[in-house]
């Protein structure tokens, strides 16, 4: 590249000037009111099938959000993002039936398990670009399915985990307690939000986002890509592992279809349907997709057929997912009362 | 694990024949799928996720056609003609609306067929497992080789899955229109521009694939069970295959695929529930080492 070059690259792309500090201030309050709704929801309603329904988006939402942190800001299309979710799901749930620790300590395990193996297949996968990265994350997420189907003395085989997962009590929390359970995982679902979201917003998540545009002039600018795609890598697998250990607790087991590659397909729907460019978007799908599965299924024994049509709706018709299409629509909107203003 | 069974198998002439057969047929129906695939993909640029679903229709055709005329043949010939309409229907009408977008959009349109052709399926044909059953021309004492057993039918698969292989491999080399597509792949503007209709191609190259799917589920329906979701299995198996053989390579998919066959055939001796890993392992280990696969091209 010429230097004459070089300018012009610097000259188009705009760089956003980044003051986390007010940003940070905002999201921390929004999440506090956000727990706080989450937290009274009980008392207003107290229905255990919105209960449950508030912890299986909590599961699937931490998943899908961190899903987008590599689809979206990076631009990694990753096929086997479920392996992660199955992970902490075996893991937590394998720590709990076997070795009688208590559930901090397992969660904290299962994410120190989660981080080791990410970095192993990350620091393979991440050398790979597009289709082929595709690809070789989806062959290790069948790899795990497998070994988890074949480990029959470990896992259980093709029947899970079985026999439930113990919850003893800790500081006062009782998790076989609906609940405290609820309360926990609006918790864990809160705080991983928050967090995904300060690295979001963080000089490392702009990065990201240059290296999703033009990993070249990322390159060309000393950003050491793999090592930033490894990195997002891993972070990403310990929030989708913490929805696997949500999952566990929810269901008292861990099944070989939290590692089967249907559910990486599904967070991919699952952010198609949000929308990949705004942060909510994918827990705008998670709902969704959540509350689309439930009044479908109940409907019909053709769930694939409608299900088929909605996600080509998204497709074809407004080829971007709803938040996406949200935002869209206000800032244009928004630009045009701009313009008439006197 | 059980190595023994896997050592003493190569041990016996009988076994190795069988098992290579088994191999092999496992392969050759798996080439015809995934040479569809990497077709698409070299000439469209798309990859098409719902192309297992070709494979499941032609399986289902052939069985119908079967039980109404009792002839092989006309079964052969609906499953695979009835799949390239198919196929064409869906690049025109939908999958032509997503090229040059979003990968991401590709996959999910082909997601959103995947779900729907198996309802489709079921809608039409019942959830239940259905056999097509071996037709009476083959029902014909097995061959010996060396003391291993080898149905006839199976050398009929391998038959016509290796003259399809020359086939498609000679008219893409030769033959004008397999030049012409060639051009399309590499310079989709400059052949266009040469005033060659590159939809008629695409739809063209979208119906050859549907049909060599729909041939290969056509081939299988005698000695597999039919069941709506069939196709999900083959599709990610053939995925393996294209990308170890390298995406858009002919010659890589029929190595690829032969490898795959082989390696799930001696696998299920030797490592009964961890067959499916191995081809996993297998796939992670040719991609690690070379990141295109063994005949890709490395991309600019």
């Amino acid at each position: 590249m010429t230097e004459l070059q070089a300018s012009e690259c610097a000259r188009v792309v705009k760089v956003p000037r980044i003051d986390a500090r007010p940003q940070r201030f905002r999201d921390i309050l929004i999440a506090l009111a956000a727990f706080v709704v989450l937290a009274l929801l009980p008392t207003i309603f107290g229905s255990k099938q919105l209960l449950d329904f508030v912890i299986r988006c909590a599961a699937y939402g931490l998943f899908a959000t961190s899903l987008n942190l590599l689809v979206g800001y990076t631009g990694m299309i990753s096929f086997g993002h479920g392996m992660f979710f199955g992970l902490g799901a075996y893991g937590f749930g394998l720590m709990m039936q076997k070795t009688g620790v208590s559930i901090p300590v397992a969660f904290v395990a299962t994410l120190a398990m989660t981080l080791v193996v990410a970095a192993v297949i990350g620091a393979i996968c991440v050398r790979l670009k597009e289709i082929y990265f595709a690809f070789v994350t989806l062959a290790f997420q069948m790899l795990i399915h497998s070994t988890i189907l074949s480990w029959q003395s470990l896992t259980g085989g093709d029947q899970g985990l079985r026999g439930g997962i113990p919850r003893p009590p800790f500081l006062g929390i009782d998790l076989s307690h609906p609940l405290h359970l609820y309360i926990a995982s609006c918790a864990l679902l809160v705080i991983g939000l928050l967090l995904m979201r300060q690295i979001a917003q963080s000089p490392f998540g702009y990065t990201l986002r240059m290296i999703r545009d033009n990993p070249t002039r990322a390159s060309f600018i000393g950003i050491n890509v793999w090592r930033a795609k490894l990195v997002i890598f891993v972070l990403a697998a310990l929030f989708a592992s913490t929805g696997g250990m949500i999952m566990a607790l929810f269901v008292s087991g861990a099944y070989p279809e939290f590692a089967y590659w249907t559910i990486s397909g599904e967070g991919i729907f699952i952010n198609m349907l949000g929308g990949v460019t705004t942060f909510l978007g994918p827990m705008v799908g998670t709902v969704l997709l959540l509350i689309l599965n439930d009044t479908v299924t109940r409907l019909t024994e053709y769930h694939g057929i409608v299900l088929g049509i909605v996600i080509l709706f998204f497709a074809i018709g407004l080829r971007k997912g709803l938040m996406d299409f949200v935002v869209e629509w206000y800032g244009h909107r928004r630009s045009e009362t701009g313009e008439r203003a006197p | 694990m059980d190595l023994d069974a896997l050592a003493s198998c190569f041990a016996s002439p009988a076994c190795l024949v069988t098992q290579t057969t088994s191999g092999l047929i496992i392969g050759m129906l798996l080439f015809l799928v995934a040479v569809g695939l990497t077709l698409i993909f070299g000439v469209l640029k798309v990859v098409n996720f719902s192309h297992g679903a070709f494979y499941m229709f032609g399986a289902y055709f052939a069985m119908t056609a079967y039980q109404l005329t009792g002839s092989f043949a006309l079964a052969m010939l609906s499953g695979a003609v009835g799949t390239a309409i198919l196929g064409l229907i869906f690049e025109r009408a939908f999958m032509s609306r997503v090229y040059g977008a979003d990968v991401l959009m590709q996959l999910l349109v082909c997601y959103a067929f995947v779900l729907i052709f198996d309802d489709v399926v079921r809608m039409i044909w019942g959830p239940e497992f259905k056999s097509m059953g071996m037709p009476a021309a083959f029902q014909v004492a097995p061959l010996f080789i060396a003391g291993g057993v080898v149905p006839p039918y199976y050398l009929l698969l391998i038959g016509v899955a290796l003259a399809a292989a020359v086939v498609l491999g000679l008219g893409l080399a030769r033959t004008r229109i397999g030049k012409v597509i060639r051009a399309a792949a590499h310079n989709p503007g400059m052949v266009s521009a040469l005033g060659i209709n590159t939809g008629l191609i695409y739809g063209g190259v979208f119906a050859l694939g549907g049909m060599l799917a729909g041939l290969a589920g056509a081939l299988a329906a005698p000695v597999r069970s039919l069941t709506p979701g069939m196709g999900f299995s083959v599709l990610i198996e053939s995925f393996i295959v294209t990308v170890i053989g390298g995406m858009g390579s002919i010659l890589g998919a029929l190595l690829g695929a032969l490898l795959i066959g082989l390696i799930r055939s001696f696998g299920s001796l030797g490592f009964p529930l961890f067959t499916e890993g191995l081809m996993y392992l297998f796939m992670v280990i040719v991609l690690v080492s070379r990141p295109t696969g063994l005949f890709g091209k490395e991309v600019a």
